[in-house]
């Protein structure tokens, strides 16, 4: 189809630049098209962003744990308008809240989970000698890090960053101060990177596989990348669409989220009206679903790699875990509005989102279940990766099954935006998610550095984080039980029927606190290591993918000679095999 | 014709030399019934037709023009399987994005009348 | 180090990186102006009046506008088919008037914009204007997104051609596809917003 007639197509070198030049340090280490080092660009900025939207909540909690009371030393730096006398107002508590899930969400978790681990590992383990383009990969990286500029800007405009929620419900968000138009800025921007990103990793797993890695030999790793993609690349558009329409509501006076006679502090709104509040929130959970599997698919990917990795076995149930996994893709775009069940809809559509939800469920299950079967009879090795990856089964175990009352419509009307939701969704994503994403840090941090983490911190890190977590969130549930609604920035104390359990509240901040100590170990360990780690050859782990045939680290173009796999991803305690692991690529 | 390179690397058909001329006939025949449907679409809308009816004939042609354009200027009809995977697949979502939540907005009316 | 695929195609799947590249971008893009169509299909349903497109919009002039751009899908193609049968001059003729067509659509946009504001139209005024000035304005970007990438082609991405005609070949393909998709969403915007 694409040759030209009359022209003999190139030889190979003409198509490549000149890469024998030494590059300067800006091209080698900033400005890089290497998906290795963009993946740790991701993966350092992410963290960061992790440490500061983890900073937010942690000044949320002293509001929650006492609230009016006047915060010591910190409370008086952050300036009259925010906390006068050291007493948080409630327009900064809800900045807070809006920024803190923002930030989580958008430039922590997914810029580590799939920008990081995405660029760094994936190439490595299907044999590619990088991403199939590596300058949109670099445009991908600088695209986050303006959005990721924008939103903390955002904090020092006048009235303050977003403070509507991370979920900016119209009207709220289209009347508030400027913050939320940057905000929705930000957000272009995170989305245009997110999207590049997916292209970019569709192409290459699809294109830059090395022979004989067919589709079923994948690792479970990349499956996890690949259906992640599709989910960025299909559900992401209609939030931008959305974010310009609000932008236009806030910007060019039009009225597509707001209502006609829509009365604001006793005046009533000289907009045209007609629009409808609704039509945001269907925009916005229609990229917001899916985005809750972006941010637990690549974390199944990294636990199903140390699993395997350290019980000498393969993955029990490959096939249903891959099979599982695309279909649990394709139902993430049909369950959005049960986010929506109180905005009153008919019992038709209902009964149709709370069908899909209860649905969805099943291929978690089977992949949890696999995971969970592929410990038995292993002999299991609890390096930390592994600490943090089978912790990972019980806790995402917890939050996937407080999941079914929310997603039942009649259940989920006592419990909806309660803190019965705000555990749920973190038990799934922080002591889900991120102990996953620690778990991939140990594990593959000797691929990256040619160094391994210090064993002894990383327990103590694990240890600590594991008992922290479930000291925070596990008393929500009986606080959200109890009614109190999320979002109060009192916690709740103001009402009568809250009383009984707000003691949790000051148990909840008291275990957020001492989580940040936890972390301290864990950010030592991460840069001490670098220069003073054991060193380690390429494969520590004795593991059988295909990233751990390259050097640690590995050079630009990843390998000396394109790798060939020859069976599949998890070839472990082979009967007669001379070890008790066949690597994929080995001959 | 033009020669195959003697390398592994497999290039695009060199047929396609030929078939251009065909191709280009088409582009011309499909370039002539777009001008049509383009008439035909603003003449109908002259009549003033009750909603309902004016916007299924709009989108049928519209839906006619646009599958002119995408088979043939954008060679779908002879694309690769994976392409129409995708695509079939974008399709399915973008029904999902136009229809579902107009019947969540106005399921709720029909039950309250 | 090079990347494979990037010119040639790989066997099993039939296309090259940058084929697939453009078709996913693509399916980004019917999401998003899917979208804005849902959102133009909420509004309008959810309100008690609606005008027809032609008591406000100018229709002949749209027409004209959806004329110019399906002929510049033409010659888009045919710029391609230029390049395929080696006719590099043919290319720059075809390739010219794609991007000259779609500067004419851009004028006639500017006029019809700017009638509207001469006449106290804005997308604040009402709900009809405001979807109409969305969709075209964000359908408007993409054929200036588009003519950039074309006048690159044309002008100083040309040198390509000599160094690998393969590769220029597929890119201006690429390219082409953005082109005819500007077109395809305007198919059916013209009738949506005009017409109906």
């Amino acid at each position: 189809m694409s040759t030209p007639a009359g022209v003999a197509p190139p030889k190979a070198h003409a198509t490549h630049e000149a890469h024998h030049e030494p590059l300067g340090f800006w091209r080698l280490y900033v400005f890089s098209t290497d998906h290795k080092v963009i993946g740790i660009q991701y993966a350092v900025t992410g963290l960061l962003f992790l440490l500061f939207g983890f900073s937010l909540m942690m000044l949320m909690r002293w509001q929650l744990a006492y609230p009016g009371a006047a915060l010591p030393l910190i409370g008086n730096l952050l300036g009259e308008a925010r906390m006068p006398g050291g007493i948080m107002l409630p327009e900064f508590y809800n900045e807070l809240g809006a920024m803190h899930g923002t930030i989580m969400v958008f430039l922590g978790v997914v810029p580590l989970a799939v920008g990081g681990f995405g660029n760094f590992v994936l190439p490595l383990q299907i044999g590619a000698p990088d991403m199939a383009f590596p300058r949109l990969n670099m445009l991908s990286y600088w695209s986050f890090f303006l959005g990721g500029v924008t939103m903390l800007a955002s904090f020092f405009v006048p009235g303050g960053a977003a403070q509507s929620g991370w979920t900016s419900y119209a009207p709220l968000s289209i009347i508030a101060g400027s913050g939320q138009t940057m905000w929705l800025f930000g957000m272009v921007f995170l989305i245009t990177s997110s999207l590049l990103g997916a292209i970019n990793f569709i192409a290459t797993t699809i294109q830059l596989r090395a022979k004989g890695l067919t589709f079923m030999r994948f690792p479970f790793f990349v499956w996890a990348q690949f259906v992640t993609a599709f989910l960025l690349l299909l559900a992401f558009p209609p939030l931008e669409a959305a974010a310009f329409l609000q932008l236009m509501d806030r910007l060019a006076g039009t009225s597509f989220f707001l209502p006609s006679g829509l009365v604001v502090s006793g005046q009533v709104m000289t907009n045209a009206g007609g629009g409808n509040p609704l039509l945001w929130q269907h925009l916005f959970w229609f990229l917001a679903h899916p985005e809750v599997y972006v941010l637990i698919l690549p974390a199944m990917g990294i636990v199903s790699e140390i699993i395997a990795n350290n019980t000498r076995k393969p993955l029990w149930g490959y096939r249903s875990m891959v099979y599982s996994l695309i279909f649990l893709g394709f139902m993430s775009f049909i369950v959005w509005a049960h986010h929506m069940f109180m905005t009153g809809m008919g019992t038709a559509m209902a009964a149709f989102f709370q069908t899909t939800t209860m649905i969805i469920s099943i291929p978690s299950v089977v992949i949890l279940t696999a995971l969970i079967i592929s410990l038995w009879g292993g002999s299991i090795r609890f390096n930390t990766p592994m600490l943090f990856a089978t912790a990972f089964l019980p806790m995402f175990g917890i939050g996937g099954l407080t999941g079914l009352p929310l997603g039942l419509n009649v259940a989920d009307i006592p419990l909806h935006d309660t803190y019965y939701v705000i555990a749920h969704f973190h038990y799934v994503v922080a002591p889900g998610t991120i102990f996953a994403l620690f778990a991939g840090i140990y594990y593959w941090y000797p691929k990256a550095t040619g160094r391994k983490m210090n064993e002894t911190l990383g327990v103590i890190h694990f240890v600590g984080s594991f008992i922290c977590m479930n000291v925070v969130f596990m008393p929500m549930f009986l606080v959200g039980l109890a009614g109190v609604s999320r979002r109060l920035y009192d916690g709740g104390a103001a009402y009568a029927f809250a009383q009984p359990v707000l003691h949790w509240n000051v148990v909840s901040s008291w275990g957020a606190w001492t989580m940040a100590l936890f972390q301290i170990p864990f950010i030592f360990n991460f840069f001490w290591s670098i220069r003073k780690g054991e060193k380690t050859g390429d494969n520590p782990w004795q593991a059988t993918t295909i990233e751990w045939t390259a050097p640690s680290p590995p050079p630009h173009g990843n390998f000396l000679t394109p790798p060939e796999a020859y069976r599949g991803p998890y070839e472990y305690s082979v009967p007669g095999a001379a070890r008790d692991f066949v690597p994929q690529s080995e001959a | 014709m033009s020669e195959h390179a003697a390398t592994t690397q497999h290039t695009a058909a060199d047929d396609h030399a030929v078939d251009i001329d065909k191709h280009v006939r088409i582009y011309i025949t499909v370039f002539v019934t777009l001008m049509a449907l383009t008439i035909v679409t603003v003449a109908i809308s002259r009549f003033h037709l009750p909603v309902p009816i004016a916007v299924s004939v709009a989108l049928l042609v519209a839906t006619i023009k646009g599958a002119l354009v995408a088979c043939y200027f954008m060679h779908l009809i002879s694309e690769k399987k994976l392409i129409y995977a995708v695509l079939a697949l974008t399709v399915a979502f973008f029904i999902v994005l136009i229809f579902v939540p107009l019947l969540t907005v106005h399921d709720g009316y029909w039950i309250r009348g | 180090m090079e990347i494979p695929y990037t010119v040639e195609i790989r066997r099993d799947t039939g296309l090259n990186n940058g084929k697939i590249a453009i078709w996913l971008f693509l399916a980004s893009e019917v999401m998003l102006f899917g979208a804005l169509f849902a959102s133009y299909i909420l509004i309008r349903t959810g309100s008690t009046s609606w005008p027809r497109g032609d008591t406000i919009l100018n229709v002949p002039l749209a027409t004209f506008n959806t004329i110019v751009l399906i002929s510049s899908s033409v010659t888009m193609v045919m710029a391609w088919a230029s390049l395929m049968r080696g006719r590099f001059n043919t290319f720059r003729i075809y390739m010219a008037s794609t991007v000259l067509l779609g500067g004419v659509f851009l004028v006639v946009k500017y006029f019809e914009y700017s009638h509207k504001f001469h006449d106290d139209l804005f997308p604040r005024t009402n709900n009809f204007l405001a979807i109409y000035f969305t969709l075209t304005g964000l359908h408007m970007l993409h054929v200036m997104g588009g003519m950039a990438v074309n006048a690159y082609f044309l002008g100083p991405g040309a040198k390509l051609y000599k160094t690998n005609p393969v590769w220029f070949t597929n890119r201006v393909e690429h390219s082409g596809l953005f082109w005819h998709f500007v077109d395809l969403v305007w198919i059916f915007l013209f009738p949506t917003l005009y017409l109906l």
